[in-house]
């Protein structure tokens, strides 16, 4: 049988998924207990234990100096800014993608304009930023809605546009001015795939807010991995990255999942 | 003077001739279907009738006045897909007209007027043969009821004229019957005037009161694209026998050969 045709069943499709997992758990673990047995105190490739003593110290025990528990506060911190800026970029994004994309006059004006933004490289206007609007909070936001928004625009006016011309004509006929093109037909059927677009956004958006963090900050997950990055702390390092990642997945779990519920009509294949 | 006339009108794109020197009067009321092979203008007078394209010459008049250069409440459409919005149920579908016309800037309607207005839109589903699916999304509806619908949705706005572009081309032909039927039994009972096209050369012959035939009289070999169509058949049904079904079925076969060669 050809390759092509062959398909896993269910349990050995959940088996395959989690083979690569287990590996690469499997390889470092052997790693690291041979660099432990070497020496008891390296800190390069750390075991379980000093990983989740670390974690223990960072997530349930008050810092010494602060009295805050550094993890919680790095989190809180993080996904303000994160929540903030994506927020920020996204209603940005819905307002100047249907404009452009409904209103030929307007985007004869601004599409230029959001396709030249959108090939900036945010990184390099982060300096930018610093130096117009401080090393506060207002810096790393807007190095995200930066970052975010003028593809997301394009993204929103792209979907607006690929609705079908007949519908256009359809409400017309109906009577609707632009107006009510644009919040009975437009909007509606271009939220869901905001939320796409957002999803697709969350992973620039993360590379933004810890790039800010690294470069200024006193506080967030970003900061604090390049803070312990000086001392080599790879037990602290490694368990903030899988807690990155995981709240990564939550988040885009959590938007597919309000998608779903909010327009089920655009997920049953209705669009 | 007639409801809608049309006088010497042409439509050129750049050096192709779509149409040429059309000549049409049609009363009020009338239901005229529009034959013809691909690409002779069938749908681009469609086009110009809703107010989508203007003509290069010549004269389109609605009662003595030039006809509104964009589409409006007054003409409605169904295409032979997309008509209807995937967003909205079936109800809110045919509803939408309504609200749209009553609240220019909300666009939805509320407590006792939304209710006058549901009972206007059920009777209007009940009429096409949807009363049973109020509720659903289109997704969810056949071929067949997604253009029930979207014939609902345009009559019960009550336009003056109604154009129908292919609506049944997709349908399969036992549910076209059904569809003639119910098609006929609104046009009877709203006098709307109703322009359809069509490629079922069949349908147009009982379908309505007019036939027009859209088709190339003369025709260059060398430049197909010199010579527009025009109406070359504008016959009252119900005088159709069957050696003109033949002329012309032979006839709009030989452009159609010529055009895609």
């Amino acid at each position: 049988m050809r390759q092509i045709n062959r398909h896993p069943g269910r349990v050995s499709a959940t088996l395959l998924g989690l083979l690569p997992f287990l590996l690469i758990a499997l390889i470092y673990s052997i790693a690291s207990q041979e660099r432990l047995a070497d020496n008891p105190n390296d800190k390069l490739l750390p075991g379980l234990e000093q990983m989740t003593a670390a974690v223990d110290r960072m997530a349930f025990q008050e810092d010494r100096r602060s009295g805050d528990f550094l993890m919680w506060q790095d989190t809180t911190a993080s996904l303000a800014r994160l929540g903030i800026g994506v927020g920020v970029a996204a209603l940005l994004a819905l307002f100047v993608g249907i404009l452009n994309g409904v209103l030929p006059l307007v985007r004869a004006n601004l599409a230029p304009l959001v396709s030249a933004l959108s090939m900036v490289p945010p990184l390099a206007i982060l300096p930018i930023l610093f130096i117009v609007f401080g090393l506060g909070e207002l810096s790393k936001v807007m190095l995200i809605v930066i970052g975010t928004a003028p593809i997301m625009m394009r993204d929103v006016a792209q979907r607006v546009r690929e609705l079908p011309g007949e519908q256009l004509i359809k409400i017309q006929t109906l009577g609707a001015n632009s107006w009510q093109v644009i919040t009975r037909m437009a909007l509606p059927q271009v939220l869901p795939r905001l939320i796409d677009a957002v999803r697709l956004s969350l992973g620039p958006a993360w590379l933004f807010l810890i790039a800010a963090e690294a470069i200024a900050s006193t506080e967030g997950l970003g900061y604090r991995i390049f803070l312990v990055r000086r001392y080599l702390a790879m037990d602290v390092i490694l368990p903030y990255v899988i807690w990155i990642t995981i709240l990564a997945i939550v988040i885009d779990q959590c938007l597919r999942f309000t998608n779903r519920r909010l327009f089920p009509w655009y997920n049953a294949g209705g669009h | 003077m007639s409801f809608i006339s049309v006088k010497k009108l042409w439509k050129e794109y750049g050096d192709q001739v779509v149409l040429e020197n059309l000549n049409l009067e049609v009363k009020e009321g009338e239901f005229c279907t529009l034959v013809g092979a691909s690409g002779c203008g069938k749908s681009t007078f469609l086009k110009m009738l809703l107010g989508q394209e203007t003509a290069s010459r010549g004269e389109l008049s609605l009662q003595g006045e030039q006809f509104p250069g964009q589409p409006d409440r007054n003409r409605g459409i169904v295409f032979q897909r997309y008509s209807v919005f995937p967003h909205l149920t079936v109800r809110e579908n045919v509803l939408l007209g309504l609200e749209l016309e009553q609240k220019p800037l909300l666009g939805k309607l509320f407590g006792k007027a939304r209710k006058d207005a549901l009972a206007q839109v059920d009777a209007m589903l009940e009429a096409v043969g949807l009363g049973h699916a109020l509720n659903k999304w289109p997704h969810e509806l056949s071929g067949g009821m997604q253009q029930r619908l979207a014939i609902a949705q345009s009559f019960i706005m009550k336009p003056r004229i109604l154009l129908l572009d292919e609506p049944f081309g997709a349908l399969d032909p036992g549910i076209r019957g059904d569809m003639h039927d119910l098609i006929l039994k609104l046009w009877r009972e709203s006098g709307t005037t109703i322009f359809m096209v069509t490629h079922d050369l069949h349908e147009g012959f009982y379908l309505g009161t007019r036939l027009l035939v859209f088709d190339k009289i003369r025709n260059d070999p060398q430049n197909p694209e010199a010579y527009g169509a025009t109406i070359s058949y504008d016959l009252p049904i119900g005088q159709s026998d069957p050696q003109l079904y033949q002329s012309i079925e032979s006839s709009v076969s030989e452009t159609s050969r010529q055009l895609s060669a």
